[in-house]
């Protein structure tokens, strides 16, 4: 079966369980907790599945979300449309508030901030006059829709589930796009996304953001399904739930989402029945079940049961290329022989250690530079100079006129500056094709909102007929839709190139590209990047391979203790007394 | 509000505080040496709590059979661990360990529940039923799991605290409980009226901080703790085991939670599931400090300590809401001075 008929056999199993279920409505009710819980488990499948920030405090939007709704409606006398208005707004403005302290934090100090919003905030439902206290707020009245009152477990079914798979196929959406890509990389490669022009910081605040609201959705279904709230449905424990039902689906994937929710709600009502006639005694057993049933899940398969449902539906079918689609639109080349960078006194200490003095070079457009020198002669802190990824203590960095040395890494690559890594820098799980088309970020322009709407299929289309040319022009068009991380190193290095590429660069810079090479891995990139400059390219090469410099570049800078120590042509290089001492230790 | 409230109040932080300072020590030792985020800490407090009072009311604590059960999978878990690995040799230790021990100190509390002994011989009693709790507890939740990332430690410790929970209700029942004071004294000082309660607190405090840099600073196991939450690759080079270093500081951290909960108990009431909360001030006090130094840490705790005593006089209904929003601002100051390092992939 495939994930379309998969997702088709969903929606007709949601549609029609009412029907089915007309006799037994405890499922009815049990099916719009499970909505209910898998809004706010979605949000936590992006937060903390893709990007890796776990929170334990979503319960705090959907409570405020709930009694935002309540008071207004109990109170006021507002409508619950316009009260889901405000109890969004609500949300918002704490998403916004709390997002600013907290994604700064790193790791395990979100979390914990998490938990302690999620304490503070029960504890003021609790003891607020207004929030009913303890008790909570009753009578909060029925979703109107069209005139029809919402007022049924059935009908409030439709309400839940629409909303439930309205933001599935939004998250589903928004994974499988520009944004996507970019949010993907957040986790484990937010250097490497920069340097691409993604804006980080943003990305991982509209993922929070988005979270929230979801939740802050949940808690006005709730709070008008239920027609009751009180602080109980939002204590910590509430919280650890739904980041334990992500975390069970599968915290990666989209649809893990429902099948957390769906087993801890089930599993929930199950074990509350069971367990104390099974020990003849009332008591919490089911937190017990779910503690051990995490426990057992992390010790064994720690990417949750996603994964086992994604193999069932697999298709032997390979997939199709991405169609051919019109070129983006390119940048304007300069002219072959233009002057293109210039590295004027550029000047780097790490403390008492000066990494690069004096250091100035310049490099024409249509040529290989090569930047040598033996380990530790400060190459690579150089090349971060150029990037922007460290920052200069003197000197100036020129590129076509303009100096860049102050901008940052995504600003460098807007210029035209595309970059490989020296440690492989791809998102290992991810395809060839989407890690190359990562690297034309800059040359989309639809952002997240588009993307969940799919408003923006036309430039994908694009983006990814841009990565599939790069690709083959690399010479791996075969390995599309191969995991980049099974790919053996070499050709990984290659896909670097290709995305870099894929920026439409003007300048091309490779970090020590043929290191932990084979021979014939060694070959094979000397001969594509001698095929890039015959179309025109123009590529700084950093390595301290001699061997693989010499037949390759036009012309040479060599650095020794973080100065110049020699440049030329390669022959004038391998001539060079200097850099025979610097290299072999002198000549006896 | 008059001078004799606010040493009332002073008192009172302080004394919690001491205890908020016990436990952000274990906290930390924990996450120093295995990276751990040590949640199920407060549920040590509650068992030993309950423990003390359930022994005071001539009553055998439901603790015994988590101890008990708890040994017997730690057993399992390790002798599965034994024959895969062909090495029977370590059959008896670990049924020593993990199987007789538990039920040597199991037999022991029922032998004495009903004879009612003594007030030092219930406390090495609890300490005896909550202490070997912290390994057992290591073995079966986090070593399978030493080597992931914090995060994943975290949700094991949200897991490890909803089991602990859970079976808390089970075995003591969802009545509160508080054991008799160690002494009813007091003393007059000026205008103030301190209890030996509180003296005791403190007191029991300070030992068991000194106790613990006497253990870091002049003991092979306490430089070897050391050692590990430096370099823990490093200390695995020298010879110091991984799941070594994690149980021992599992068994300090149950050893200070045990005595945390043992010295609460006579001042609130304790519930199968206060000590979340309790442990979790431990936290905001560590974090107050830090998170990296131990003498901050017990400071950032006794803060938290003055900071609830004083707001249960202004605002007693916001009391937690406010410890527990004061983290916010600590947070925001830490992000701002600290350099965050990217998460490596696991491949």
């Amino acid at each position: 079966m495939g994930a379309r008929a998969a997702l088709a056999v969903f929606l007709v199993f949601i549609a029609t369980a009412p029907l089915l279920l007309a006799k037994f409505p405890f499922y009815i009710t049990l099916m719009n907790y499970i909505a209910l819980a898998t809004l706010v488990s979605l949000g936590l499948v992006l937060l903390t599945g893709v990007v890796g920030l776990m929170s334990f405090g979503q319960q705090a939007f959907t409570g405020l979300a709930a009694y935002t709704s309540a008071v207004l409606t109990t109170m006021y006398g507002v409508s619950p449309w316009i009260a889901l208005l405000a109890a969004l707004a609500v949300t918002a403005l704490a998403g916004l508030i709390l997002g600013v302290i907290s994604l700064r934090l790193s790791g395990h100090y979100l979390a914990l901030s998490t938990i302690a919003w999620g304490i503070s905030l029960y504890y003021v439902f609790g003891n607020l006059q207004i929030l009913g206290q303890f008790t909570g707020i009753d009578n909060i009245p029925a979703v109107s829709v069209f005139g029809l009152k919402i007022d049924t477990g059935a009908k409030s079914y439709y309400l839940n589930w629409i909303f439930t798979i309205a933001a599935l196929l939004a998250a589903r959406n928004l994974l499988d796009s520009r944004s996507g890509r970019a949010i993907r990389a957040l986790r484990f490669r937010s250097v490497m996304a920069e340097s691409f022009g993604v804006d980080t910081a943003a990305l991982k605040f509209i993922v929070f953001f988005y979270a929230a609201l979801l939740a802050g959705f949940s808690g006005w279904l709730y709070a008008h399904y239920l027609r009751f709230v009180s602080p109980h449905a939002f204590d910590v424990n509430a919280g650890i739930d739904y980041l334990f039902m992500a975390v069970i689906g599968g915290a990666s994937h989209v649809w893990g989402a429902v099948i957390g929710a769906s087993l801890l709600t089930v599993l929930n009502e199950w074990l509350k029945d069971l367990l104390p006639e099974l020990f003849h005694q009332t008591g919490n057993y089911e937190i017990v079940a779910f503690g051990l049933l995490m426990m057992l899940l992390l010790h064994r398969t720690p990417d949750g049961l996603m994964p086992f449902f994604a193999r069932l539906l697999r298709s032997g079918k390979t997939r199709p290329r991405p169609p051919a689609m019109p070129a983006l639109e390119r940048r304007e080349q300069p002219n072959p022989g233009e002057l293109l960078l210039e590295v004027r006194s550029a000047e780097k200490r790490f403390g008492g250690l000066v990494a690069v003095h004096d250091l100035s070079f310049a490099m024409n457009s249509g040529e290989i530079l090569g930047l040598i020198g033996p380990n530790g002669a400060g190459k690579s802190t150089m090349f971060n100079l150029i990037t922007g990824v460290l920052r200069s203590d003197g000197g100036e960095i020129m590129f076509r006129d303009e100096r860049i040395d102050r901008l940052r890494p995504g600003e460098i690559a807007r210029r035209g500056i595309g970059r490989t890594f020296q440690l492989v820098n791809l998102i290992a799980a991810m395809s060839v094709l989407e890690n190359v088309a990562l690297g034309a970020h800059l040359r989309g322009r639809h952002g997240t909102v588009a993307a969940m709407l799919h408003r923006e299929r036309k430039e994908e289309a694009q983006l990814l007929s841009e990565a599939t040319r790069e690709i083959d022009r690399v010479g791996l068009g075969d390995h599309l839709y191969a995991a980049a991380g099974s790919l053996p190193l070499g050709q990984q290095r290659i896909v670097e190139i290709a995305r870099a590429l894929c920026a439409d660069p003007i300048l091309l810079l490779l970090d020590e590209p043929a290191a932990g090479l084979r021979y014939a891995e060694k070959q094979a990139l000397a001969q594509l990047l001698r095929q890039l400059r015959a179309e025109g390219m123009s590529i700084l090469l950093v390595e301290h391979d001699m061997q693989f410099v010499m037949g390759l570049v036009d012309r040479l800078v060599v650095m020794d203790f973080g100065e110049k120590l020699a440049q030329g042509l390669p022959r004038e290089i391998q001539a060079n007394p200097a850099v025979l001492e610097a290299y072999l230790g002198g000549i006896e | 509000m008059n001078s004799d409230i606010v040493l009332w109040l002073v008192q009172d932080g302080i004394t919690n505080g001491a205890i908020y300072g016990l436990l952000a020590l274990g906290l930390l030792l924990v996450f120093a040496v295995t990276r751990i985020i040590f949640i199920p800490q407060g549920e040590f407090i509650s068992y030993a709590a309950l423990s003390l009072a359930l022994l005071q009311d001539g009553r055998l604590p439901g603790t015994v059979f988590v101890l008990v059960g708890g040994g017997v999978v730690a057993a399992v878990f390790d002798i599965i661990l034994a024959v895969r690995e062909k090495a029977l040799g370590r059959l008896p230790r670990i049924v020593a360990v993990y199987v007789l021990l538990p039920a040597a100190m199991a037999a022991i509390a029922w032998w004495a529940a009903p004879r009612k002994p003594d007030l030092w011989l219930q406390v090495l009693i609890v300490m005896g039923l909550v202490v070997p709790l912290g390994p057992i507890l290591y073995r079966i939740a986090y070593q399978p799991l030493a080597n992931a990332s914090v995060l994943v430690l975290f949700i094991i410790s949200m897991a490890a605290h909803y089991v602990l929970t859970g079976l808390g209700l089970v075995f003591f029942g969802g009545e509160g409980l508080r054991s008799s004071a160690f002494s009813d004294a007091q003393f007059q000082w000026g205008v103030l009226n301190i209890t030996a309660q509180s003296l005791w607190v403190v007191f029991a405090s300070l030992v068991l901080m000194v106790g613990l840099w006497a253990f870091f600073e002049h003991t092979i196991w306490g430089k070897a703790l050391r050692a590990t939450a430096i370099n823990s690759i490093g200390a695995r080079l020298v010879g110091i085991p991984t799941e070594l270093s994690g149980s021992l500081s599992f068994l300090l951290a149950a050893f200070i939670g045990a005595v945390s909960g043992i010295l609460i108990s006579p001042i609130t009431t304790i519930y199968y599931d206060t000590g979340f909360l309790i442990g979790l001030k431990g936290f905001v006090g560590a974090i107050l400090g830090g998170m990296a130094s131990y003498p901050l840490a017990v400071l950032g705790a006794v803060v938290v300590g003055l900071l609830e005593s004083f707001s249960s006089f202004w605002a007693s209904n916001l009391k937690e809401a406010i410890v527990f929003t004061i983290i916010i601002p600590v947070l925001i100051w830490r992000s701002l001075t600290s350099r965050q390092v990217e998460e490596k992939e696991e491949e």
